[in-house]
């Protein structure tokens, strides 16, 4: 059953479990009022993610991805954010080539002591995507063509 | 599979804006689920137990709870698995609780995304396997960085408790702020008599290996087996041969090098042991003043040493130091009073800081322990005290309250009362903060039997009369303005985060606050330890504290590494990365990019294969994301078990 329709969009986070994940952790306890979109898939880093995860979930029918980890040089495997970063730009700026609004996937830090911040980023990303309204569908053969194209690429 | 899922109310706490029972009837649905409940306290005796009788009667196999964060409960329901006879990574959490009930207001949202939730998690647990942890030494030793009264009281304890012991401190004394003050609150002990004996016991203490003027460089290895590379820094001093005789000291010609110890009240001598009491009891040089380094003339130091200990041409050393736990002891420093230009810092020099008059305070202080204005060396008679400079004050980015600052003033009020018996103390305040045993008594004393007049109400502003100073503040308590002509000014400054604290806390993977504080891994239950296995905290690099909380958690901390220790053997992580020899074509990408070398490469049947080293992989999985034939997969989160969750939540 889809939720709530017309009201909420689908929206994925991933999150690493020491920095942002506690920072989520961090708004829930402070009562800090968000959004319902939102759904996050725990990851031990954000150097853990790859971008297919991220394209798969767009062509699935996510209207928007986030993806938060700690702040560049406080992670917790000293450097996972560092390729994270790297990745998730070069991920950025190939999207349009793909067919997909680069505003419906965002990446930021936010640290387990920042629940406002969580806060204030959930809030301002499913704004952003609600914007954008729901994804297009790109079914099929199209999407495994553009899954072909990027294992390629990435 | 068997899927069992478990929806928990936390009393009022999901209940209350999550449907729980329609939580838990629509995840009968899902593909693997047989069994569904909601339940009152899942993590409560009773709700274990639930859990447990449901696994036996429905012949489960894995396991999902919808409750509180994983950070929290996950080890919790991990061993509940445990004990039905279930292998305890065949369980996931959902988070409905911080992510859902708490920051949710809209009853049928919350209910819908708490539902999405256990869906993720029952998807996820379709593709999770058992593992098996393994077992690992420990290497039994531990290090304090950091020899303030906390580190030392975390290394006698460790030491006395068995342990070898490696303490190292940046600057060439142990002491930390404590050896800087006077007397203690509240029992006006002499600071440096209880604390001088703690010192002399880490000189002497068998299983205590001191590194001073020395600073931590690298840290590698895991919980354990931590390696530390330490920087020993150039003193131009060979302490080995040195004997702390003082004689360079008295006949250095260069008396115009910056004294740290006394908080730049005055100067002191190029070559120089900051107090009489240092431990280790060495001499140093500061390279900057030294005629000798600088300019090639002097050398007096070095004609004059009985044991030739000088050496101008001394360069940093590196050692590195193996240890099993590090604890963090790193300590504060004091707030940039300079910031409030209003109170005339840094303009005015009768305006000192607190620990600039506990030095002048202290008999082996530069003024040998008389109360003497800067300006002119005459005794004060009035003295005002502004406290909670750099606390409180969100202006200047210090909203936090340091803690200790309402009853050092009123230590020093009493003191100056006890130094110059016809002397008026002042104290602007805004809340008089004395929460400790005995501290509230003190704080009256200071006013009934010294008294010294507190002042309720901010100062606006200190400006120059003559030689005196006027502090012109508000009187909340009388709804008026005053002004108090002083002969000196003392700044009761907050504390802050170490210079230094975050680039450490880099190198030791833990995080710090938004202050730059150290955080513990939680802030009720995990006190000194940090998200970081085998690190723990002591003393103010957590926050500020007085000396009775940075020993108490000196002990606790040391208590920890003991606890630790007691063991032989860790049981290690199994969440690890598992390379499959068939897909991985040797292109060494991830031996690369793995942060901590835990991958090597091996020679399987004359082809390059990558193998992961299990004891040194910490599971981050950055290898996983980047091996371009998903040939190494980390265990638990491995691509199929992310994209299961992925599916599980964009397919509907
Ligand atoms: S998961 Fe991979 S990259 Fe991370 S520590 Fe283990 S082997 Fe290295
Ligand atoms: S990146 Fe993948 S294929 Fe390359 S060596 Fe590592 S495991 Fe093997």
């Amino acid at each position: 059953m889809p939720v709530l329709e017309g009201k909420e969009l689908r929206i994925v986070g991933f999150l690493c479990n020491w920095c942002s994940y506690g920072g989520a952790d961090t708004a829930g306890v402070g009562r800090f009022t968000q959004p319902t979109d939102l759904r996050i898939v725990r990851v031990p880093c954000s150097g853990r993610i790859d971008p297919m995860f991220i394209v798969k979930a767009l062509l699935n029918g996510a209207d928007g991805v986030l993806v938060s980890g700690c702040h560049p040089r406080d992670c917790h495997y000293a450097e996972g954010n560092f390729y994270a970063r790297r990745r998730l730009e070069v991920l950025k700026r190939f999207l349009p080539f793909i067919g997909i609004e680069p505003g419906r996937f965002e990446y930021t830090w936010v640290s387990a002591s920042e629940g406002q911040r969580w806060q204030q980023v959930v809030t301002g990303f499913t704004e952003q995507i609600h914007k954008l309204g729901p994804a297009p569908k790109i079914e099929g053969a199209d999407a495994e063509a553009t899954l072909k194209l990027l294992e390629a690429a990435l | 599979m068997r899927i069992g899922v478990f929806v928990c109310h936390c009393g009022s706490n999901i209940e209350g804006t999550v449907d729980t029972a329609k939580v838990a009837e629509t995840s009968k649905d899902f593909p693997g689920v047989a069994f569904a409940t909601d339940t009152m306290y899942a993590c409560s005796e009773p709700g274990q137990e639930g859990i447990i009788n449901a696994i036996k009667e429905h012949d489960l196999d894995g396991v999902v709870v919808a409750s509180c964060t994983p950070r929290m409960h996950e080890p919790t329901f991990r061993r509940t698995l445990e004990r039905a006879g279930l292998n305890r990574y065949l369980f996931e959490m959902a988070n409905i609780r911080e992510h859902v009930s708490w920051i949710g207001r809209d009853r049928e949202a919350n209910t819908n995304k708490a539902i999405d939730l256990v869906r993720m998690a029952a998807a996820k647990l379709l593709n999770d396997q058992p593992l098996e942890s393994k077992q690992f030494s420990i290497n039994k030793r531990v290090m304090i960085i950091g020899g303030g009264v906390a580190g030392i009281q975390a290394a006698l304890d460790c030491a006395d408790g068995g342990l070898e012991v490696v303490l190292v401190e940046k600057t060439t004394t142990i002491g930390g702020k404590m050896a800087k003050l006077d007397k203690t609150f509240p029992t006006v002990d002499c600071s440096s008599c209880i604390l001088g004996p703690r010192m002399v016991d880490i000189a002497q203490h068998p299983n205590i290996t001191l590194y001073a003027a020395s600073e931590v460089e690298e840290v590698g290895g895991y919980v354990g087996n931590f390696d530390v590379k330490i920087k020993k820094k150039a003193t131009y001093v060979n302490w080995d041969a040195c004997t702390g005789c003082g004689l360079c000291t008295e006949k250095c010609p260069s008396k115009k090098a910056d004294d740290p110890f006394n908080e730049e009240l005055g100067k002191t001598t190029a070559i120089n042991i900051p107090f009489p009491q240092a431990i280790p009891k060495k001499a140093a040089i500061n390279p900057d003043f030294c005629m000798k380094i600088q300019k090639g003339k002097c050398g007096v130091c070095a004609k004059i040493c009985p044991s030739n200990a000088i050496d101008y041409e001394q360069k940093d050393e590196f050692v590195t130091e193996s240890v099993g736990a590090i604890v963090a002891a790193t300590g504060f420093d004091l707030f940039d009073w300079t910031v409030y230009g209003e109170y005339g810092g840094g303009k005015y020099p009768d305006v000192i800081t607190s620990l600039q008059y506990e030095r002048m305070l202290s008999a082996s202080g530069p003024t040998g322990g008389h109360v003497k204005r800067p300006s002119d060396g005459k005794e004060p008679k009035n003295v005002v005290f502004i406290q909670c400079v750099g606390s409180r004050d969100k202006s200047v980015g210090r909203p936090y309250c340091s803690g200790f600052c309402c009853m050092y003033t009123a230590k020093q009020a009493i003191l100056t009362k006890d130094h110059i018996p016809d002397s008026q103390s002042y104290v602007f305040y805004m809340d008089i903060r004395s929460p400790g045993k005995m501290y509230d008594e003190f704080t009256r004393r200071a006013q009934e039997e010294y008294g010294a007049r507190y002042v309720r109400g901010r100062v606006s502003m200190v400006y120059p009369k003559g030689e005196n100073l006027m502090v012109r503040g508000a009187d909340t308590l009388m709804g008026g303005q005053v002004e108090v002509e002083a002969d000196l000014v003392v700044l009761a400054v907050g504390a802050e985060a170490a210079k230094g604290a975050s680039g450490l806390a880099e190198k030791l993977r833990i995080s710090y606050d938004s202050y730059g504080f150290y955080m513990e891994g939680h802030p009720k239950l995990k006190p000194v330890e940090t998200n970081t296995a085998g690190v723990y905290l002591a003393g103010s690099c957590q926050g500020p504290k007085d000396i009775p909380s940075s020993v108490a958690q000196g002990s606790a901390a040391a208590a920890k590494v003991l606890g630790l220790f007691s063991k032989d053997q860790l049981a290690s992580d199994p969440q690890i990365s598992q390379v499959n020899i068939k897909r991985c074509i040797g292109c060494g990408k991830c031996i690369s990019t793995c942060p901590f070398g835990a991958i090597k490469e091996i020679d399987f049947r004359g082809m390059k294969k990558a193998e992961v080293i299990e004891t040194v992989c910490q599971g981050c999985g950055i290898c996983t994301s980047t091996c371009p034939q998903g040939a190494i997969q980390l265990q638990h989160f491995t691509d199929n078990q992310i994209l299961a969750e992925v599916n599980a939540v964009c397919r509907f």
